[in-house]
């Protein structure tokens, strides 16, 4: 167990070097730095998932954001340019206003969240997560509550985010599945 | 895309490393009912070190690993597997996607049982469909 100002000297350090990233990332116009940018984000993301202890979404994190998804954008990087175009001067005030305006709404909508931690939310005080503790051990009996949660009380869910996931396959497949190459075999 | 003409660091490291990857993702898959993961999380796994094998050894190496044809048939392999688990329940006289309906004399035996089954389906399609985007990604523009 780290104790909590270990705790909390890494989380902003962490949430520092998010920040560092990001305004990085905005400046860049070289799309392959970018990309790999975006890949450190990611990582540093799964990291605060770790301290957060939710290492199933630090793992998914890692894996598609910092892997997956990087490589994705070199793919692509291969078939486009890898520079970003130079916005036009007269564009740049409306999207500084834009941005602005996001970001105060955000900040205005941050304030009625609940305090990090607090014991009086919803999720925290809602009795379904109590019947699910006190009962996952006798009904399913696997030590992961996590992968019970997901795979049996929810199991309807899950093969939702399946087929989700399966349908983005075909779909990707249909749009750009068939290389020239794969066209050029003799059917069989 | 292919780096083994030039790079010899990334290919001995990465030689050795895509068999661990490789097995901790089957780790993650098999073991989620204990630790942290499961087949979402294998899948992605499992997929990246196929990934790291494509960039380093080549677009063509790894389709000759994880043909195309094959995966096209373990994504939705991977669906009815879990769609099939809950048919089975069904047959059984149990509502859809009871685990206990594969047991019923020990139901949580059962329950492991369904679990493990639905995430194998879960981990085939991701790996699968996450491969199918690379493919598809990285083939592009080519011959």
């Amino acid at each position: 167990m780290i104790d909590s100002l270990a705790f909390d000297a890494l989380n902003l350090f962490l949430l520092a070097c998010l920040v560092v990233t990001a305004l990085a990332i905005a400046r860049l116009r070289g799309l392959f730095a970018v990309a790999m940018l975006s890949g450190i984000y990611s990582l540093l993301c799964a990291s605060v998932f770790v301290l957060l202890d939710a290492v199933d979404v630090a793992f998914t994190e890692a894996a598609v954001g910092a892997g997956m998804t990087t490589v994705l954008f070199l793919a692509t990087f291969g078939l486009t340019r890898a520079k970003e175009q130079q916005a036009p001067h007269q564009k740049r005030l409306p999207a500084l206003l834009t941005a602005v305006a996001c970001g105060g709404i955000l900040l205005y909508a941050f304030s009625d969240m609940p305090v990090f931690g607090d014991a009086d939310t919803p999720v925290q005080t809602h009795p379904i997560a109590e019947r699910y503790i006190e009962t996952t051990h006798d009904e399913v009996g696997i030590p992961n509550m996590v992968t019970t949660l997901l795979a049996s009380y929810r199991g309807f869910d899950t093969l939702g985010e399946v087929v989700v996931v399966f349908t983005a396959g075909i779909a990707v497949l249909m749009l750009l599945g068939r290389s020239r190459r794969d066209r050029q075999e003799p059917t069989r | 895309m292919a780096l083994h003409h030039e790079h010899v660091v990334l290919r001995v490291i990465s030689k050795i490393l895509i068999p661990l990857i490789l097995l901790f993702a089957l780790y993650v898959q098999f073991h989620g009912d204990y630790g942290p993961g499961g087949g979402f999380q294998a899948g992605v796994i499992f997929a990246a070190g196929i990934v790291l094998y494509a960039l380093v050894f080549g677009l063509d190496a790894a389709r000759a690993v994880v043909p195309m044809a094959a995966l096209r048939r373990i994504a939705p392999l991977g669906v009815l597997l879990y769609a099939g688990v809950g048919v089975f329940s069904l047959l059984q006289g149990y509502a859809y996607l009871d685990y206990t309906a594969i047991d019923p004399a020990d139901p949580s035996h059962g329950q492991h049982l369904g679990i493990l089954l639905v995430e194998l389906g879960v981990g085939l399609t991701v790996a699968a469909v996450m491969l199918m985007l690379f493919f598809s990604f990285a083939g592009r523009g080519r011959g």
